[in-house]
């Protein structure tokens, strides 16, 4: 079990990072939709691993899950999914705006002119 | 316990809403509100600076739970200090942002300014980490938007960057985060004070990579070599008011390390010893270099104040990296005045930039009321670079003589003044570039971009100089109360015993739960 989540966390975080130095707009905002995945995975163990518990304080009970990490990662969900869905629109007026999907600076011959 | 302590969160997490949804049409009424909204919201902190400036802690627990079981805000010298900086910064922008017209040029400016402010003032003030991760999510989504405020290719590019980038810094925070919680149980910043120190010296793995990832993530915002990348390019292409508010957004970064490493991994915690002297210490110096000889080396004029930025970021970490009294004391005091100086200086590139076909630092035929212009831009270059008479010359005093005793001096000594002389030399480049090279060359009929600037625009930009020149008028007073605040801050026992021993609701079940 510890083994099967650790390593699902290491590959989606290596995963993740190799597409995000792709620089290319599209393996990039895949890369930064899989490192969520690997960071909510890690917040869960961080409560320990736990199978088949209640979160919940009840009588007569006496293995209990870790609430907490539960509500980390639905407010780490929630906000990487809103953050996503922003890098998409901004990406994509980039890219139909420059007709170039490179995330880094392209070199120039000269200086750029700003705007 | 009082309410007033979660006012500077609510008013504008409620002026926001009211503003998309009643307002939308109305930039007139948006104006009022919003201008309305930060002269409440400096009320509201001059309030609360006052509250603490006899050293009492302020304590707020959401829905009165307990400490460790619910959030809390705290309010300390420091975290009201910084939320009333905040909102004197903010109102400066705004007024120059509305008299610019830059608010009108895109949607929601106002809505987004606030959710802005919101983030920043709840970063200040919560007392939980996990609660800071939120509240930076909150001030980076507001930034997205007001990043690309009024659109264009560059700019959307350049946002691209900005996002990406600190989406990797908010995994890296949740990871950090993670490891904390495995290794202690809590989140809350006074409980992990208590419990980092019952660690054993065995178990420290986890603890370590906890801390080394939290300063790397602090580092991220605070734009520390070699995570800065991301800020030359977005602080250049970003609209001028909202550059300037970014102003303090390097700041949060800084104020993040201040808190996390005077109260939960003090410099005297084995477990983190050398991450000050061994790591923050040498990257700090070379980002005050690489920020200087950016400033020399820039070709465009908004590129060269970002660079100014990364520059003296790298100063106030040199002097919160000695993480003495003395260093934290002189690096407030300087935060103080960088966030004015660079506020000031992206303003003003906003002024030059109305009535010049770009930004290159080339001779070009004279901008629209060049003397008023150029005049401001002296100042806030004096001020910058750290020359007599303004507070920037104070401030790099008091971290010079903070470092005075310690093993690096002869280097942060020599490293402090080498790039002051660099930047000297930059911004008298660029001056003399911009406002007396161009009246040697013919006007061209070309159409000016945009209508000379308002004198509204003007009145901001004096605001902040006079700002700076309060700071250092009034230097004693202000490096007197920043090293009271430093003192409180060396002293955390009282901040602790308020949020973990005031009484509140537990979660202990009981009999009538059932």
């Amino acid at each position: 079990m510890e083994l099967l989540i650790a390593s699902a966390i290491g590959v989606m975080t290596a995963a993740g990072i190799y597409l995000v130095l792709r620089l290319r707009t599209f393996p990039v905002i895949l890369g930064i939709s899989l490192l969520p995945y690997a960071v909510n995975v890690f917040l869960f163990t961080s409560g320990r691993i736990t199978v088949g518990a209640p979160p919940v304080l009840r009588d007569n009970l006496d293995t209990y899950t870790d609430p907490l990490p539960q509500a980390l990662v639905l407010t780490a969900i929630v906000i990487s999914f809103g953050m996503t869905a922003v890098v998409v629109m901004i990406g994509l007026g980039a890219f139909l705006g420059s007709d170039d999907d490179h995330v880094d600076d392209q070199p120039t011959d000269k200086p750029e002119g700003s705007s | 316990m009082t309410h007033w302590l979660i006012a500077p969160v609510v008013l504008p997490a409620m002026l926001a809403p009211f503003i998309v949804l009643a307002a939308r049409f109305h930039i007139g009424i948006q104006r009022v509100f919003s201008i309305v909204g930060i002269l409440t919201l400096i009320a509201i902190s001059l309030g609360l600076v006052w509250e603490t400036s006899d050293g009492t802690i302020m304590l707020y627990q959401l829905g009165a739970w307990a400490a460790p079981f619910g959030i809390v805000l705290v309010g300390d010298q420091l975290s009201t200090m910084m939320v009333l900086l905040t909102s004197v910064l903010a109102l400066c922008v705004l007024v120059y942002a509305i008299s610019s017209g830059w608010d009108d040029r895109g949607w929601h400016f106002h809505a987004l300014f606030q959710f802005q402010l919101m983030g920043i003032l709840g970063a200040f003030l919560t007392g939980d980490l996990f609660n800071l991760f939120v509240f930076f999510e909150v001030l980076l989504i507001a930034s997205y938007g007001l990043m690309i405020h009024a659109g264009g290719t560059k700019r959307l590019r350049a946002g691209v960057q900005y996002v990406l980038f600190n989406l990797i810094g908010s995994t890296l925070f949740l990871f950090a985060l993670g490891a904390i919680y495995a290794e202690t149980g809590t989140l809350n910043m006074a409980d992990l004070a208590n419990r980092v120190t019952l660690i054993s010296p065995e178990e420290t793995v986890g603890i370590r990579v906890a801390a080394v990832l939290l300063l790397l993530v602090f580092a991220i915002k605070a734009a520390l070599v070699p995570l800065h990348f991301w800020l030359p390019s977005s602080y250049a292409e970003a609209p001028a008011p909202v550059a300037a508010l970014f102003a303090i957004m390097t700041k949060v970064g800084a104020y993040a390390i201040i808190r996390v490493y005077t109260i939960i991994f003090p410099p005297d915690l084995e477990v983190t010893s050398g991450l000050h002297d061994t790591w923050l210490l040498p990257a700090a110096l070379i980002s005050l270099s690489i920020g200087m000889v950016g400033v020399l080396a820039a070709k465009q004029f908004d590129r060269l104040v970002a660079f100014s930025i990364i520059g003296s970021m790298g100063m106030v970490l040199v002097s919160i990296a000695l993480f003495t009294p003395q260093g934290i004391a002189a690096a407030l005091y300087y935060i103080v005045h960088s966030t004015l100086a660079g506020a000031a200086l992206f303003l003003i590139v906003d002024l030059v930039r109305c009535s010049r076909a770009n930004l290159d630092l080339t001779p070009q035929p004279p901008i629209e009321s060049a003397t008023i212009t150029a005049a401001l831009f002296f100042v806030g270059a004096i001020a910058m670079a750290g020359l007599p008479p303004l507070s920037g010359f104070l401030g790099k005093l008091l971290v010079l003589d903070a470092a005075f005793d310690t093993a690096l001096m002869t280097w942060i000594w020599a490293i402090v003044l080498g790039s002051s002389l660099i930047s000297i030399v930059g911004f008298a480049r660029a001056g003399s570039m911009l406002f007396w090279k161009a009246h040697g060359v013919e006007a061209t009929d070309t159409t000016t971009k945009c209508e000379a600037p308002a004198t509204m625009a003007y009145v901001a930009v004096g605001g902040l100089i006079t700002l700076l020149a309060a700071n250092t008028i009034f230097a004693g007073q202000v490096h007197g109360y920043t090293t009271r605040v430093a003192d409180q801050l060396f002293a955390p026992e009282p901040y602790i015993a308020t949020v973990v021993e005031t009484p509140g609701k537990l979660s202990k079940p009981t009999t009538e739960d059932h």
